[in-house]
C-alpha cells in the first residue's frame, strides 16, 4: 500500500515551501512513502494512557527584569541581508497582481 | 626549544598536557597554534575536517594568552589549547554555513554562547568543521561542500553529523573540538574515528547561537582525543545561560573530578538488552564484550538491563526530529539572511521563498522537511506526531526505572564501524539506522559519553562503547569512561589514537 503518492509530494512541497523538479517528485515519493512505513511502526505501542512527551524538561515561563538590552546594530545585520534599500530588508512582492 | 620531545609532535598531545606547557612557558601559545595550523595545511586536502580556517584570529588570540602568561596572569586550564567548532555555531565575522548552500557566505555578527565560553577560557579557535547539511546525517557525506574523510581510512565516512569534528581530532588537525548532538551527532562520529565525545544532559549547555535542527533534541559538547580532555572542555562550556530559556539553573556537576577519579568499584553497571544482538556487527560485539569483562574486572557490578521501549526510538525519533526541523528551518526564507533565488523583480515572495529554498538545501534536508510537514498535517499529527511524543515518554520511563537499579547504562555506541563513502548515501533508512543506540539518550534528555575501545578485529576500524547516565548526572559519564581508557591504554602500552594510520 502506498501511503504516499507523487501528488502528495508536491502538496508537502508546496506547504514547505520547496520548488521541486518533476524528477524529485518521482523520488521523493518511493523514499517518503518507505520512511513513513517505517515509522509507523510507533503505533504497534499501546499508549491510551500515555501523557505526550514534547521537551526532555518540564518548560515554565521564564522571566528576566524588563529593561533595555543593546541589540545588534542595523547597519550589521543589514549588510548580511540578500538586499536592503533605505536602511531595510527588502523584499519581492508580497501582493498577487490581480 | 625545539630539541624538546615536545616540540617536535606538539599536535599529538593531550589538550591538558599542552595547556600545562603553555602555563609553564615551555612552549608558547602561538608556537601551539601555528603547529596546527601548519598540520591543517599539510593534511586537510585529504581529509576535509575544516569548512574555514581562521588564522588571523587564532594566531592573534594566541598572542595574547602568551601576553598574559608572560605578564604572570592566572589563565584557565585550557589556556592556549587550539579548537576545531563545529560550523553550526555562530562565530562572530567567520563565515558559518552549517554545511548549507542556503547559508553560505554568511557571516553572523553574533557570538554563540558556547563561542564567548571557549573565548573566556581562553582556548584558541582554530576555525569550522564540517556537517552534514544542518546536521542531518550520519557520514558527512550530506554537506553542501564534499564530504570529510575518516583519518583510519580515507575511503570511509567520518560519522556525522559532526564528522568534521571527530576527523580533525583523529588527524591532529585540533587538539579539542565542540560538536553537537541530536540523535547522536557527537558520540557516532567519535565511535567511527577512535576519538572521544560525549552529548551532556539536556540544558547544560546552552544553544544560543546554536543554529536549530531539533529545539527538543539539540544539545551541544565536547570533543577531545582523551576523556580527562573532554571533561576540562565539558567544564568550560556548561552552565546557565540566561538567552537559553530550556538552559538548566543548577551547578555543574564535577565532571573534572570524577575524570581524574576514575573509578568504577562498586558501580552498578547495566548492559542494555535492547541495544546488542541482530544489526550488530562481530566485530563491534566482540570488542565490546571485551570491555565489559574490563569494567567488572576493575570491580563494577554488570548486570542485564532490559528497556522495551527502546525498539520504537528510530521511530519515534524520525518523526518527533522532521517535525521540529521542518518547523525550525522555516527561518531560511531568503528575507534577511543568506541565499537568495529568483528575485527577478516580478515575482513574488511565495515564489522566491520556494525558489531559494530548492536551490539551497539539499536532498536530506528536503527529505525531512517534507515528512515533519507530513507528520504534523491535519489528519495525521495524532497518528504520527501525537503518537511518537508517547513513545518518547514510554523511553523515558524506561531510563528512569532503569536508573532506578543501576547507576549507568553501556551499550556500544554503534552497531557497526565506519561503512565506505558513498555506500548508504541514497538510502535514508539504513543510514537512519546508525544511529539507533545513541537516540534514545536524546528523546529522554540524559548524558551519554562514547570512548574508543580497540579496533575490529574484522576490519581494522576503531569501535566506541557508550555510557548512558540520568539527567544531571554527567560526572558518572567520566567517572566510567575515564577508568575504561585508563585500563585498555594500560592494556594495548598507548591510547588507541596512536595506531591511526600516517597520512
Amino acid at each position: 500500500m502506498t501511503a504516499i503518492s507523487r501528488e502528495d509530494v508536491a502538496h508537502l512541497a508546496r506547504l514547505a515551501r520547496l520548488d521541486l523538479a518533476p524528477d524529485e517528485l518521482d523520488h521523493y515519493a518511493v523514499q517518503l512513502d518507505a520512511i513513513v512505513e517505517a515509522v509507523a511502526r510507533v503505533k504497534e505501542v499501546a499508549t491510551d494512557d500515555v501523557e505526550p512527551m514534547s521537551h526532555p524538561v518540564p518548560l515554565t515561563n521564564v522571566f528576566r527584569p524588563d529593561t533595555v538590552q543593546p541589540s545588534l546594530p542595523r547597519d550589521v545585520v543589514l549588510a548580511e541581508a540578500p538586499a536592503a534599500e533605505d536602511d531595510r530588508f527588502r523584499v519581492p512582492r508580497i501582493l498577487d497582481l490581480e | 626549544m625545539t630539541s624538546t620531545p615536545m616540540a617536535a609532535d606538539l599536535v599529538r598531545q593531550d589538550a591538558t598536557t599542552l595547556a600545562q606547557a603553555i602555563a609553564n612557558q615551555e612552549v608558547s601559545a602561538r608556537e601551539v597554534t601555528q603547529a596546527y595550523l601548519d598540520r591543517i595545511a599539510a593534511v586537510d586536502g585529504q581529509v576535509h575536517a575544516y569548512l574555514y580556517v581562521d588564522s588571523d584570529g587564532a594566531l592573534a588570540a594566541a598572542d595574547s594568552v602568551d601576553t598574559r602568561i608572560g605578564a604572570g596572569e592566572q589563565l584557565g586550564p585550557l589556556a592556549g589549547v587550539p579548537l576545531a567548532l563545529k560550523d553550526v555555531l555562530t562565530m562572530r565575522g567567520v563565515p558559518t554555513t552549517c554545511g548549507s548552500r542556503i547559508l553560505e557566505g554568511w557571516r553572523p555578527p553574533y557570538d554563540a554562547t558556547v563561542v564567548e565560553r571557549l573565548r573566556a577560557a581562553d582556548i584558541i579557535i582554530l576555525g569550522k568543521t564540517n556537517m552534514d547539511e544542518f546536521a542531518m546525517g550520519s557520514s558527512t557525506e550530506h554537506s553542501a561542500y564534499g564530504p570529510t574523510r575518516n583519518p583510519w581510512d580515507l575511503e570511509r565516512i567520518p560519522g556525522g553529523s559532526g564528522g568534521g569534528s571527530a576527523a580533525a581530532l583523529a588527524a591532529f588537525e585540533a587538539a579539542l573540538a565542540i560538536g553537537t548532538d541530536t540523535g547522536g551527532s557527537i558520540r557516532q562520529p567519535a565511535a567511527v574515528t577512535g576519538t572521544v565525545g560525549v552529548k551532556p544532559t539536556y540544558g547544560a549547555v546552552s544553544r544560543f547561537g546554536l543554529v536549530a535542527l531539533a529545539s527538543s533534541l539539540d544539545q551541544a559538547g565536547p570533543c577531545a582525543r582523551s576523556v580527562l580532555d573532554a571533561a576540562y572542555l565539558h567544564a568550560a562550556i556548561a552552565g546557565h545561560d540566561p538567552r537559553d530559556s530550556t538552559s538548566i539553573d543548577a551547578p555543574v556537576p564535577d565532571v573534572v573530578a570524577a575524570a581524574t577519579r576514575a573509578d568504577v568499584r562498586g558501580l552498578r553497571i547495566g548492559l542494555v538488552k535492547q541495544l546488542s544482538g541482530a544489526g550488530y556487527q562481530e566485530g563491534v560485539a566482540k570488542r565490546f564484550g571485551q570491555a565489559v569483562e574490563v569494567l567488572a574486572n576493575l570491580g563494577a557490578e554488570i548486570v542485564e538491563v532490559s528497556c522495551p521501549n527502546f525498539e520504537y526510538a528510530l521511530a519515534a525519533y524520525y518523526l518527533i526530529l522532521p517535525s521540529e526541523a521542518s518547523s525550525n528551518l522555516a527561518r531560511f526564507d531568503g528575507m534577511r539572511y543568506g541565499l537568495r533565488a529568483g528575485d527577478d523583480g516580478e515575482r513574488s515572495v511565495d515564489q522566491v521563498m520556494s525558489m531559494t529554498r530548492e536551490a539551497g538545501f539539499g536532498d536530506e534536508v528536503k527529505r525531512r522537511i517534507m515528512l515533519g510537514t507530513y507528520a504534523l498535517s491535519s489528519g495525521y499529527y495524532d497518528a504520527y506526531y501525537g503518537q511518537a511524543q508517547k513513545v518518547r515518554r514510554l523511553i523515558t520511563n524506561d531510563f528512569a526505572a532503569a536508573f532506578d537499579s543501576v547507576d549507568v547504562l553501556i551499550s556500544p555506541t554503534t552497531p557497526t564501524t565506519a561503512f565506505r563513502i558513498g555506500e548508504k548515501i541514497d538510502d535514508p533508512l539504513a543510514m537512519y539506522l546508525n544511529d539507533v543506540a545513541t537516540i534514545p539518550v536524546n528523546l529522554a534528555g540524559n548524558c551519554a559519553i562514547s570512548i574508543p575501545i580497540g579496533l575490529s578485529p574484522s576490519d581494522g576500524l576503531p569501535v566506541g562503547l557508550q555510557v548512558m547516565a540520568p539527567a544531571m548526572a554527567d560526572d558518572r559519564l567520566y567517572l566510567v569512561g575515564g577508568a575504561l581508557e585508563a585500563a585498555l591504554n594500560d592494556a594495548w602500552g598507548h591510547p588507541l589514537i596512536s595506531e591511526v594510520p600516517e597520512l
